[in-house]
C-alpha cells in the first residue's frame, strides 16, 4: 500500500516536472506591435530602438506571464488589420478600447488609463473660456455635457488637429465638428505638434500623456495644455492590449498579469516614470 | 549650427540611419523595377499578340494602373495584400497566415505600377526594329526562339534603354511613396557559424527615416532637405550610368 | 460584390472630386506659365541663366514630388517668425497653398523641358527661311517657331497633365481630404481596402478618361497630320 502511494506520488511529482519543463521550453512565442511614433508610449529613439512606457511594460508582463516576446513597428494605419491577419499576435500602442474595434478585435483589461483634452500655444485667448477640471463622459454625463457646452463656444472659428481614425477623432468629430472652423486630420500626433508649433492650428486635441512628452521637447517651449480633463464615453475605456477575438489564452495570460502588475504597483511606478503622473486604471 | 550637429555618425546623429535609409530605398526601387520589367515584358509580348483577349487584357492593366495614382495603389497592397494573401492561400486547403514582409508588399506596388509604364517602353522598342530585319531571320531559318535571343532581345534592349532609364528615375522617385505605410526592414540578430554574431538591424525606407528624426528632434526642415539631397544623389548617379550604358549599347550602330 | 457599400463609398468619395480638380487645375496652370519661362531660359544666351534655369530643373526633376511637399509644408513651418516677418505666413500657413505650391513647381520643371524640346526639335532652316523674309521676335515665334514647337509638345504635355492629376493623390499627406484622402480615411476605418479602391481607381480613371480625350482633340486641332495613330510616340515620353 505504500509503495502504492510512494509510486503514484513520484509518477505525480514527475508529471508536474515534465509539463512545467515542456511549458518552460515551449514558452510561447508572441510577436507584439507598437506605433514606434507616440512618445511616451511608444516612439524610436536616434539609436533607432524602439523606447517608451509601452517597451517597458511589454517586458514586465511577458516576463510574468512566461512569454517570449517580440515587439516589432507598426504604422497605426494598419495595425488592426494587420492583427487581424495575424502579421502579429498582439497591440500595445496606446489604443484606448472601443465598441467599434470591439466589433473586430477584443482587448484585455486596460492596463493605463489617461485623460483627453486639447493643447494650444502658451496665452491663447480663447482658452481662458474654457472650463477646468476633470469630466467624465460615462459616470458624470450630466456635467461633462455642460463642459462641453462650454468648449463648444470658446473653441468657436479655430481649426483643430487631431490624429485620424483615433478616439480623439472620433471625440472631435462628435462634439466639436460644428462649432470648429476646420477639423484637419493627421497620421500622427507628431504631426500635428509640428502644425501647433507652426501655427497652422489653434489647437490639437489629443491624450494628456502626449502631450507631456510635447510639451518638454525643444518644440512645445510655448505650448500649455489647455481646459478640461476629459475621460470616458466616445474616448474610450482605457488603454488596453489588443488581441485577435478568438485568441483567448493570450488574452488570460495578459489579464492575470496585467493584474498582477497593477497590484503591485509596477504600473504606477512605470507610468510616473513615463508621463509623469500616475496613470493606473481605476477598476 | 545646432542642426548641423544632427547628421553626424553615431548615436546621437541622424547621419548614419539616413544613409541606410538611402540603401533600403534603393533595393525597394531596384526590386521595383526588376518586378515591374517582368510584368512589362509579359504586358508588352500580350500587346503585340495576335490574341484579342491578350490584347484586351494588357491594354487594361497598362490604363488602368497609369490613370490611377500610385498611391492608392499602395494602400491597396498595405491594407488589402495579406488579408488577399491569406485567403488565396485558403483555397488551396492551407488555413495558417500567409504574412506579406512590408519589404515584398512595397516592392510589389511599385513593381506593378512600374509595370505599365516598362510594357509601353519595350513595346515602342520592339515596333522600332525594322521590320526586313525580322523577315530576313525567319528566312536564314532561324527558328523562334534563337530569333528572339539573336535578333529581339539584343534590339529591344538598345532601343528601350532610353526610355528605361526614364522609367528608372520614375521608380526612384515613387518609392519616396512608401513612407506613407512606413516601410521598416527588420532583421534579426545572426549567428554567422558561431564564430560571431551579427547585431540585429532596423531599416527604415529614407523619407521614412527623415519623418522619424523630424518628429524626435521637432526640425523637419533640415532633415527633409537631406532626404531630397539623398535622392538627387541616387538619381544623378543613376542618369550618368544609363548614359554609359546607352553609349556602350549604341557601339557600332551606324546613326542617321 | 456589395453594392450598397460601393454606392455608399462613392458618394462620400464625390466630395473630394471639386478639391483633386481644383488643383490640377490651378498648378498646370500656374506651372505652364512658369515652364514656358524656364524652357527659354534654358535657351537662353546669358549662360548664368540658362544655368540658373537647368540647374532648378535638375532639382525639381531629381526628387521626389513628396519630398518636395513635406520640404516646403513641415519643413518651412519651422521658420514661421521669419516668414511672417516677411509678411509670407498667410501662405505658408495654408496646406493648400503650400501643396498647389509644390505641385506648381514640380510640373513647371517637367513642362520646362517638354518646352525645350518643343523648341530644339523646330528645324533651323525653317527659322532662316522665315528669317531671310524678315520676319524676326514676336512674328517669328508666333507664325514659325510657336506652332512648329507646340505640335512636337503636346503629346508629351497632354502625358504631363494626367501626371498631375495623379500627383494631387499627394495633397491627402498634408491634411487636404481629395479622393485619395478620404479613401485613404475610409479603408482605415472600414478596413474594405478592395472596395474603396476599385471605387476611388474608377473615379480617377474616368477623369482621366475625359482629360485624355481632350488631349486628342486638342491635337487634331493643332496637327491633324500628326495626331493620326502614333502611341509609341506619346508612351515613350514619360518621365
Amino acid at each position: 500500500m505504500r509503495f502504492v502511494k510512494l509510486a503514484l506520488a513520484a509518477a505525480t511529482a514527475v508529471g508536474l516536472a515534465l509539463t512545467a519543463s515542456a511549458a518552460m521550453a515551449q514558452q510561447r512565442k508572441v510577436k507584439i506591435a507598437t506605433e514606434g511614433a507616440y512618445a511616451p508610449w511608444n516612439f524610436v529613439n536616434s539609436a533607432g530602438k524602439l523606447e517608451g512606457f509601452e517597451i517597458d511594460l511589454a517586458a514586465d508582463l511577458c516576463k510574468r506571464a512566461n512569454l517570449d516576446c517580440e515587439i516589432v513597428a507598426q504604422d497605426w494605419d494598419g495595425i488592426i488589420p494587420s492583427l487581424t491577419a495575424k502579421k502579429y499576435d498582439a497591440i500595445m500602442a496606446g489604443m484606448n478600447i472601443t465598441d467599434k474595434r470591439l466589433e473586430v478585435i477584443s482587448f484585455t483589461q486596460a492596463y493605463a488609463s489617461g485623460p483627453h483634452g486639447m493643447m494650444a500655444a502658451k496665452g491663447a485667448k480663447f482658452a481662458s473660456a474654457m472650463p477646468t477640471g476633470r469630466f467624465n463622459l460615462t459616470t458624470g454625463k450630466a456635467e461633462a455635457d455642460k463642459a462641453i457646452e462650454q468648449i463648444k463656444a470658446a473653441v468657436k472659428g479655430k481649426i483643430v488637429g487631431v490624429q485620424v481614425s483615433t478616439t480623439n477623432a472620433n471625440f472631435v468629430n462628435e462634439y466639436l465638428k460644428g462649432s470648429v472652423a476646420e477639423v484637419r486630420e493627421y497620421k500622427t500626433t507628431e504631426q500635428h505638434d509640428l502644425d501647433l508649433a507652426a501655427g497652422r492650428v489653434d489647437f490639437v486635441f489629443a491624450a494628456h500623456s502626449a502631450f507631456a512628452a510635447t510639451i518638454a521637447s525643444p518644440i512645445g517651449k510655448d505650448m500649455e495644455i489647455v481646459g478640461p480633463a476629459l475621460n470616458g464615453g466616445i474616448l474610450g475605456r482605457g488603454v488596453a492590449v489588443g488581441l485577435r477575438k478568438d485568441d483567448n489564452d493570450l488574452r488570460e495570460a495578459f489579464d492575470k498579469a496585467i493584474a498582477a502588475a497593477k497590484a503591485d504597483g509596477t504600473i504606477k511606478a512605470l507610468t510616473q516614470k513615463w508621463f509623469k503622473i500616475d496613470m493606473t486604471p481605476l477598476s | 549650427m545646432q542642426s548641423l550637429s544632427l547628421l553626424t555618425w553615431g548615436t546621437s546623429g541622424w547621419l548614419d540611419e539616413l544613409t541606410f535609409a538611402a540603401g533600403l530605398t534603393f533595393l525597394i526601387a531596384l526590386a521595383g523595377f526588376a518586378l515591374g520589367a517582368l510584368f512589362g515584358a509579359l504586358a508588352a509580348t500580350a500587346k503585340l499578340s495576335r490574341s484579342r483577349f491578350a490584347r484586351g487584357a494588357a491594354d487594361v492593366y497598362t490604363t488602368v494602373l497609369r490613370g490611377i495614382p500610385d498611391l492608392l495603389v499602395i494602400y491597396l497592397f498595405y491594407f488589402g495584400g495579406s488579408a488577399a494573401l491569406s485567403s488565396i492561400a485558403g483555397l488551396f486547403g492551407y488555413t495558417g497566415f500567409v504574412g506579406m514582409p512590408a519589404f515584398v508588399t512595397a516592392a510589389l506596388a511599385i513593381g506593378i505600377v512600374n509595370g505599365a509604364y516598362q510594357a509601353e517602353v519595350l513595346r515602342g522598342a520592339y515596333l522600332a526594329i525594322p521590320k526586313g530585319e525580322l523577315e530576313a531571320a525567319k528566312a536564314c531559318g532561324m527558328s523562334d526562339w534563337i530569333r528572339l535571343r539573336r535578333i529581339i532581345v539584343p534590339q529591344v534592349l538598345r532601343f528601350a534603354l532610353p526610355g528605361l532609364g526614364n522609367v528608372w528615375q520614375l521608380v526612384l522617385k515613387e518609392s519616396a511613396l512608401v513612407a506613407v505605410i512606413g516601410l521598416t526592414v527588420h532583421l534579426p540578430a545572426i549567428d554567422v557559424f558561431q564564430l560571431f554574431t551579427l547585431p540585429e538591424v532596423r531599416f527604415n525606407d529614407l523619407l521614412r527615416q527623415a519623418h522619424v528624426a523630424a518628429g524626435s528632434t521637432r526640425l523637419p526642415f533640415i532633415f527633409y532637405l537631406t532626404a531630397g539631397a539623398f535622392y538627387l544623389l541616387l538619381t544623378t548617379l543613376s542618369y550618368a550610368f544609363f548614359q554609359r550604358a546607352e553609349k556602350r549599347a549604341l557601339v557600332g550602330l551606324r546613326r542617321a | 460584390m456589395d453594392v450598397a457599400f460601393l454606392r455608399e463609398t462613392f458618394l462620400r468619395l464625390l466630395p473630394g472630386v471639386p478639391l483633386t480638380l481644383q488643383l490640377a487645375f490651378l498648378s498646370v496652370s500656374i506651372g505652364l506659365f512658369f515652364a514656358l519661362l524656364l524652357g527659354f531660359a534654358m535657351r537662353a544666351r546669358f549662360a548664368p541663366l540658362a544655368w540658373l534655369a537647368h540647374g532648378y530643373v535638375f532639382v525639381f526633376r531629381g526628387t521626389p514630388l513628396l519630398v518636395q511637399v513635406f520640404l516646403i509644408y513641415y519643413g518651412l513651418g519651422q521658420f514661421r517668425p521669419f516668414l511672417q516677418e516677411l509678411d509670407l505666413w498667410w501662405f505658408f500657413r495654408s496646406p493648400w497653398y503650400c501643396v498647389l505650391l509644390a505641385l506648381a513647381m514640380n510640373t513647371a520643371a517637367y513642362g520646362a523641358e517638354i518646352v525645350r524640346g518643343g523648341l530644339q526639335s523646330v528645324p533651323a532652316p525653317q527659322v532662316e527661311a522665315a528669317r531671310a523674309f524678315g520676319m524676326s521676335g514676336f512674328t517669328l515665334y508666333r507664325r514659325i517657331i510657336g506652332p512648329l514647337a507646340l505640335r512636337q509638345a503636346l503629346p508629351a504635355y497632354g502625358n504631363e497633365l494626367i501626371l498631375m492629376v495623379k500627383a494631387t493623390a499627394l495633397a491627402s499627406t498634408v491634411t487636404l481630404m481629395e479622393i485619395t484622402g478620404i479613401a485613404h480615411k475610409l479603408i482605415s476605418e472600414t478596413f474594405r481596402a478592395v472596395e474603396i479602391f476599385l471605387v476611388a481607381g474608377s473615379i480617377y480613371l474616368f477623369l482621366n478618361f475625359l482629360l485624355t480625350r481632350l488631349i486628342a482633340w486638342g491635337e487634331r486641332k493643332i496637327a491633324p497630320d500628326l495626331a493620326l495613330d502614333k502611341p509609341e510616340l506619346k508612351t515613350a515620353l514619360v518621365h
